[in-house]
């Protein structure tokens, strides 16, 4: 499954990242890559963005974002 | 001279970069912007050990690659400035990633010194660190920090002084990321690139050929330098697919997460984290900010308190900044030639002139001061990262970001802000397109400055509607702004990079009130050294349009006849007086005008007493004797008519004037909008400050002796106004280009004079047709002045629905 579709309070583990260009840039930034163990928090008031946990460190990213993250879920 | 040394300072976003800026080098700071590029330079200098330093703040960056703008230029700074030495700011509090930046200054082969910052809050947050362990592995010194609490800076300059006298910069690093699987191509284009003859630059090959697998833009640019390049360019390309399809795993992946393994092998090693690494507080407290329900509404009330604390409170202390410029200016008024009968030198006038300007815009400084400091204190919380988070779903539909919102509430996207702040926060919204549409829509939303017209509008045409009438002038501002920016990022700004949203949600912090008052201050100050060379251009342009041509020779006989005849008058008055023969010698325009000065009391009394204080001077103002009280009302009867008439020459002056002129020229279009020459003319002069349009409106419309209020003067027959007019007037004021001030900011964020041109050219033409449209339109339709507020009111709303639904534009 990917990213976007966890339901908050879930855990899961990276698996890979599809994104390329300037938003796989800015995935590696911030230092999500596979292996990591990751968390989804909870979705916006008003549903998007999503905010998860990746390695200790909190994101905000949009759903349509979240997609080219896929993750094994735990 | 000592010998000058370039340092650059290098670091992730929020690392506590600026702070160790501000440590090292104090007040003595100069902003710029790199050559050609919008980005922020920030340069200091300092003495230490006998050595003058030049220290670059580079942009704050994740990594160093060529991916936007900040990180090419940071880049490009490392590789072509040649800095003596590096500093390299990381974050204790988050430091895996903050070393996955310093592993890639480090692969660029500078002399580099880790400074490890923001200790006490890691500590805080269990995080322990061994620097020397983290030196050992990494090959340069690491000096750790905590740069807010004022500890490590004599530290970490003492290791800058090693460095830089260390024989041939400093050791070399003996650390090297391992590139697994790819080290042998990696190590194949190395040796190419070094055996390539005409290869120039500084870069070093290892780097290169890490860039080159990576697929860099700029690396491959570089490269293409030399004569025999494309052999070896078309190698790196084949060995990048090579890697890709034997790995499963685009190079610049691979390399990437090398690096992040790299990293968490000097962690294993040198640092101890506790179980649990963030605060859980941070958390509990999310539970609540970001809450589907308490958020939003935690959100509306920081925004409410924004407005409370900067505009409200900040309007009180309008009042004593005002009485200090104010006897500024008087105190300047003594200093230049003396006025003349009814009129004035030409230097005295722009020399008044060019003080009121500048004067328009420090007297917002306290207001400036609350909200740099209400924008520093939020920014140090961590509460930014949760505005965008619960806001971008909305803003994105409009071509804009989560990160607009503070932006748009500084500059009063409901009842009042400023457009100064408000553009000067867009800097940190890290999409380029969604920048530009905020900086370009935040002039349209309610700055204080509209609201005297907005009032005096209310009051003489929608009397019996005041609570819908400030309702429909609170909303339809962003009822505007919001489809606007649809507009602008579908159409002038679709070329514009774009940028994932993608950010980090830190946890929470108690800012320091001291750091964060100093910040403030520093940001108005810079603010005011920024602004007022664009202002003085400015004021000097419009000096011109408002001056020139100036009366005619037979018109200013004219004046000169009636003030003549005033003084005759004058003098005939006080024949008898003892006192006559002195003020005929102190020259009585300028006694009279000083007298009228004086009279005014508070400030300018103070000012003008320090000024020119004379034993006749203050006999006349506070009279005693007989003859003193007769000179004095003498004195008076002569010093109204006197200022009567120079009142009636400057508003000839104006309606003859380029601009006046202009307002005349253009009353065949702007009849459709309703607005007559004076109405123009009332409207062009608003182009230095808003507030002078209800000014220039009483002037216009009423002699300087007419009692009667304005809004009534408006309502007459006569005055060419109705409601609907009125109604087209507010809109257009709504829809105003932005200040000088505002003006000065749009240059400075944009970095260009083309869109500081375009922020001031649309508003006019959307402006103007708006104006029109309500008014020509309302007419057609026969609806009165408040059925065309509502009806304007559903359009607008029906628009910006409509606009929600477009898709964004494509990545260019």
């Amino acid at each position: 499954m990917t990213l976007d579709q966890m339901k908050p309070k879930t855990r899961g583990v990276v698996r890979r990242v599809s994104a390329t260009g300037a938003l796989g840039q800015r995935l590696r930034d911030l230092g999500v890559y596979p292996g990591l163990p990751v968390r989804m928090i909870r979705n916006a008031p008003l549903k998007d963005p999503m905010e998860v946990e990746v390695d200790g460190t909190y994101l905000s990213i949009r759903h349509e974002e979240a997609r080219f993250v896929e993750v094994d879920p735990q | 001279m000592s010998p000058r040394l370039l340092v650059a300072l290098a670091g992730q976003p929020n690392c506590g970069k600026s702070t160790v800026f501000n440590a090292l080098t104090g007040a003595r700071q100069h902003i710029a912007n790199y050559p050609g590029v919008t980005v922020e330079k920030k340069v200091g200098a300092f003495q230490f050990a006998g050595l003058r330093v030049e220290l670059v703040d580079l942009p704050g960056t994740y990594s160093l690659t060529s991916y936007s703008l900040e990180e090419r230029v940071a880049r490009d700074f490392l590789l072509n400035e040649n800095p003596s030495a590096v500093i390299n700011v990381a974050d204790a509090a988050s430091i895996k990633r903050s070393l996955y930046f310093t592993l890639q200054v480090l692969e660029m082969g500078l002399p580099v010194v880790v400074d490890v910052n923001r200790m006490d809050v890691a500590r805080r947050r269990g995080v322990t660190l061994d620097h020397r362990c983290l030196s050992r592995l990494l090959g340069v010194e690491v000096i750790p920090t905590s740069f807010k609490a004022g500890k490590g800076r004599k530290r970490l300059l003492e290791a800058l002084d090693r460095l830089v006298k260390a024989p041939g910069g400093g050791p070399a690093p003996v650390f090297a990321v391992d590139y697994g699987p790819m080290e042998p191509m990696v190590r194949d284009l190395e040796k190419a690139l070094t055996d390539l003859p005409g290869l120039s630059g500084p870069a070093r090959p290892r780097w290169l050929a890490v860039k080159l697998m990576e697929g860099d833009d700029e690396a491959r640019r570089m490269v293409a330098g030399a004569p025999d390049a494309g052999a070896l360019l078309a190698r790196a390309d084949r060995l990048r697919a090579d890697f890709e399809s034997e790995q499963g795993e685009a190079p610049e992946q691979h390399t990437a997460y090398r690096r992040y393994h790299a990293v968490d092998h000097l962690v294993r090693e040198c640092v101890t984290l506790e179980k649990t690494p963030r605060v859980p507080l941070s958390d509990r407290v999310d539970l609540v900010v970001c809450h589907r329900l308490a958020g939003p509404a935690i959100l509306v009330l920081v925004i409410y308190g924004i407005y409370w604390l900067a505009i409200v409170q900040g309007e009180r202390l309008l009042g004593l900044s005002w009485d200090l410029l104010l006897g500024a200016r008087t105190v300047l008024q003594a200093l230049l030639p003396a006025p003349g009968l009814v009129t004035e030198p030409v230097f005295r006038t722009f020399a008044l002139w060019f003080a009121d300007s500048i004067n328009s815009l420090l007297i917002y400084a306290p207001v400036f001061f609350i909200l740099f400091f209400l924008i520093a204190v939020l920014e140090d919380m961590g509460y930014m990262p949760r505005m965008a988070f619960m806001l971008d779903r909305i803003f994105r539909r409009f071509g804009l970001h989560g990160q607009s919102t503070l932006p748009m509430v500084l500059g009063g996207v409901y009842a009042g802000g400023c457009a100064v702040p408000g553009i000067m926060s867009c800097r940190g919204i890290p999409d380029q397109r969604a920048r530009h549409a905020t900086i370009l829509i935040i002039p349209m939303l309610n700055c204080l400055a509209k609201v005297p017209l907005y009032v005096l509008m209310v009051e003489a045409f929608f009397p019996q509607h005041k609570g819908p009438a400030m309702f429909f002038i609170s909303t339809i501002a962003l009822l505007m702004a919001l489809p606007v920016a649809k507009v602008l990022s579908l159409t002038v700004l679709k070329n514009m990079e774009s940028a994932p949203f993608l950010m980090e949600m830190p946890p929470y912090n108690l800012p320091g009130v001291l750091a964060v008052a100093g910040v403030a201050f520093q940001r108005v100050w810079l603010y005011i050294r920024k602004i007022v060379t664009v202002v003085a251009a400015v004021a000097v342009v419009l000096f011109v349009l408002f001056h020139l041509p100036g009366l005619s020779p037979e018109r200013k006989a004219h004046y000169e006849n009636l003030g003549g005849r005033a003084l005759e008058e004058f003098f005939a008055s006080v024949r008898s007086n003892p006192l006559a023969p002195d003020m005929g010698e102190a020259g009585i325009f300028v006694l009279a005008e000083r007298w009228s000065v004086m009279r005014e009391g508070g400030v300018q009394a103070l000012a003008g007493g320090l000024a020119w204080k004379t034993p006749l001077l203050e006999r006349l103002l506070a009279p005693q004797a007989p003859e003193e009280r007769q000179a004095a009302r003498a004195l008076e009867a002569f010093a109204d008519r006197r200022a009567e008439i120079m009142g009636l020459a400057d508003t000839e002056r104006l309606t003859t004037s380029l601009l006046g002129r202009f307002g005349r020229f253009m009353e065949p279009v702007t009849r459709f909008a309703g607005f007559d020459w004076r109405v123009n003319v009332a409207l062009a002069s608003a182009v230095a400050a808003k507030e002078s349009s209800v000014a220039t409106l009483g002037a216009l419309y009423q002699g300087p002796n007419d009692s009667t209020p304005l809004a009534e003067t408006l309502r007459k027959k006569d005055s060419g106004f109705s409601p609907r007019s009125a109604l087209a007037l507010m809109l257009f004021m709504a829809l105003y280009p932005p200040c000088m001030a505002a003006m000065a900011m749009i240059k400075a964020q944009t970095g260009s004079w083309k869109w500081m041109a375009f922020a001031v050219a649309y508003p006019v033409v959307l402006a103007m047709s708006v104006a029109c449209l309500v008014y020509t339109g309302s007419g057609l339709l026969g609806l009165s002045g408040i059925g065309a507020m509502y009806a304007f009111w559903g359009l607008a709303m029906a628009v910006t629905v409509v606009m929600g639904f477009i898709p964004p534009a494509r990545e260019p």
